[in-house]
């Protein structure tokens, strides 16, 4: 479904990414592991048109999509839920929500995702006027997911989900997660906890400062000695 | 009490023309944090843009009031917003799209470049073409019969048919702008990008045209200004928007820059005390002459004791 071939990005002149290729399967979920500073933001970024390439392509579904613009590439199916979740702190949660349905014109199709957002996250749906800001980090993770839900995405990509919440609402997102790939959407997840996304995962691609080290499937990598050592904190 | 009260309305009338022009600084400074300080000529533009249009329909006078009313002032008005907006978009497009991301500096001195190069464009354009007058002196404003020059008496009060233009002006514009920001797709769009831009692309907003549609906005309230302004002053010149466009400048920040309620009320303070300062305050210090620093001194005792501005400023969302 998505493929990125050969890709480089820089920030001046500084190469975040050095020439990656990977791959997304219909119906999968694919992680991107790795240490701060390894390029897994920057690649989201760079999918979902935010940042240039240097050079590198990236297709979704055999059409070409680098290169076209950020706003565009919702419309061919990418949802992207940014590190640090985004939220429009000074809007209602279901602003925040109806912003993530921006591009889709079907009222009554996005009054029916909007409840199966609040059925998924029922705090969402008894807080839905007010302000984002004022929320708990599990929560507006909640609403960012839910947000990004909105547009019908094929594929969801997501940017640490897990980051900054309790083991207990971790459980949650990640189930969540699971939920969606059943219900048919394909996932890109970007986690810190190697641990919980991998459970999960289909494929998991592992960076180390702008280049995949290493790929296999989720069972395999964390039975991995070098996975272990570094993201699971395992002493061998 | 009479002359306090027709100080109020003459304050309230000026100042409803600062308002709509400084709720152009307001909604662009909301969407992009830049001063775009070459919005007080998108003003002189519209004033320019409905003389024009007036010229264009063979600079009809004598007229009946319901074609007066019904026909040359929506056409002027029409003409005016279309200048201004135009210019707005251009202006926007290649003077400051191109340094979005540059450092403030930059897009501080293409606005000083764009006022001096509207200001010019104005005034040799008219020079020139033959059946337009010479702009170096001040354009009479075309004299609408049954409007210019007319007024009604309420107990005692003087109210100037175009005082009742501008504060009815005021209260349409911004109310309008109300329901577009609030219940509109772009007014969605644009809200969103105010509070941050790379996520609003991430929802699918075309930041870029909601970035534009600010600067349309500010401008079409702009050029409603500026036919008020000829209406009112009976004249218009190609520097008439370097004086108007700083007391709207002051409007914006008293109210609290980024805040459109803000730039209303800051409109009206702004003017008020402008009229009150030159009926009020003794001797030479009260004379028409020192309004100006009587303003700009209001500007900066708010800068010092409330940087905030009256309302704080908040970003466009609460329109
Ligand atoms: N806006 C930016 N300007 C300059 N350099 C940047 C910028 N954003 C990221 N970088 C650099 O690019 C590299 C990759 O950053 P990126 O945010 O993609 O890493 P990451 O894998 O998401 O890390 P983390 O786990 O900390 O989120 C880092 O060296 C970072 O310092
Ligand atoms: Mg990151």
């Amino acid at each position: 479904m998505l493929e990125v071939k050969d890709l480089v990005v820089a920030y001046g002149r500084v190469q975040a990414v050095k020439g990656i290729s990977f791959s997304v399967e219909e119906g999968q979920i694919v992680s991107l592991l790795g240490t701060n500073g390894a390029g897994k933001t920057t690649t989201l970024r760079t999918i979902s048109g935010l940042i240039k390439p240097v050079s590198g392509e990236v297709w979704l579904d055999g059409e070409r999509l680098d290169g076209t613009p950020a706003h565009a590439i919702v419309t061919r199916g990418i949802a992207h839920s940014p590190e640090g979740r985004k939220l429009f702190p000074r809007m209602s949660v279901e602003d925040n929500l109806l912003l993530g349905a921006f591009t889709r014109r079907d009222h009554a199709g996005i009054k029916q995702d909007l409840d199966r957002v609040y059925a998924l996250f029922p705090v969402l749906g008894e807080r839905r006027q007010q302000p984002s800001g004022l929320f708990s980090g599990g929560e507006q993770q909640m609403l960012a997911m839910g947000r990004a839900m909105m547009s019908r995405p094929r594929l969801l990509m997501l940017d640490e989900p897990s980051m900054g919440l309790s083991p207990i609402m971790t459980q949650t997102i990640m189930r969540t997660i699971a939920e969606l790939r059943a219900s048919g959407t394909t996932v890109l997840l970007v986690e810190q906890n190697a641990q919980a996304a991998l459970t999960l995962s289909d494929k998991g691609y592992v960076l180390e400062v702008g280049r995949i080290m290493f790929t296999d499937t989720g069972e395999a990598l964390l039975r991995d000695d070098r996975v272990r050592r570094t993201y699971l904190g395992l002493d061998l | 009490m009479d002359l306090f009260a027709q100080q109020l309305v003459n304050g309230l009338s000026l100042g409803a023309l600062y308002a709509l022009i400084a709720v152009g600084y307001t909604v662009v400074y909301g969407i992009v944090q830049l001063i775009n300080f070459a919005h007080g000529e998108v003003f002189m533009v519209g004033a320019f843009g409905a003389y024009t249009t007036w010229i264009l329909m063979g600079s009809p006078s004598h007229l009946s009031p319901g074609f007066a009313f019904g026909v040359v002032m929506p056409a002027m008005l029409l003409g005016g917003v279309v200048a201004a907006v135009g210019t707005a978009l251009l202006m926007e497009r290649f003077a400051y799209r191109p340094l979005r991301g540059a450092p403030r500096l930059a897009p501080l001195i293409s606005a000083i470049g764009l006022s001096i190069a509207l200001q010019e464009a104005v005034r040799l354009f008219y020079g020139r073409i033959p059946g337009f007058p010479d702009s170096r002196r001040a354009i009479p404003f075309p004299v609408i019969d049954g409007f210019t020059g007319r007024s009604w008496q309420v107990a005692g009060v003087t109210i100037q048919y175009s005082t009742a233009f501008t504060l009815i002006a005021l209260l349409v514009c911004t109310t309008l702008l109300w329901w577009f920001v609030n219940r509109t797709r772009m007014g969605r769009a644009m809200q969103a990008t105010s509070q941050d831009p790379d996520t609003s692309r991430l929802m699918g907003i075309n930041v870029d045209r909601a970035i534009a549609t600010a600067f349309a906005v500010g401008a079409a309230l702009a050029a409603v200004a500026g036919m008020a302004h000829g209406l009112r002053y009976n004249n218009i010149d190609f520097q008439m928007g370097f004086m108007a466009g700083m007391k709207a400048f002051t409007a914006a920040v008293l109210g609290g820059i980024g805040n459109v309620n803000g730039a209303v009320v800051g409109g009206l303070v702004l003017g008020v005390v402008e009229a009150m300062a030159t009926t009020y305050i003794p001797g030479q210090f009260g004379s028409s002459a020192w309004k100006d620093v009587w303003a700009f001194a209001l500007l900066i005792l708010v800068l010092v004791f409330r940087p905030q501005g009256l309302l704080g400023a908040k970003a466009v969302d609460r329109a």
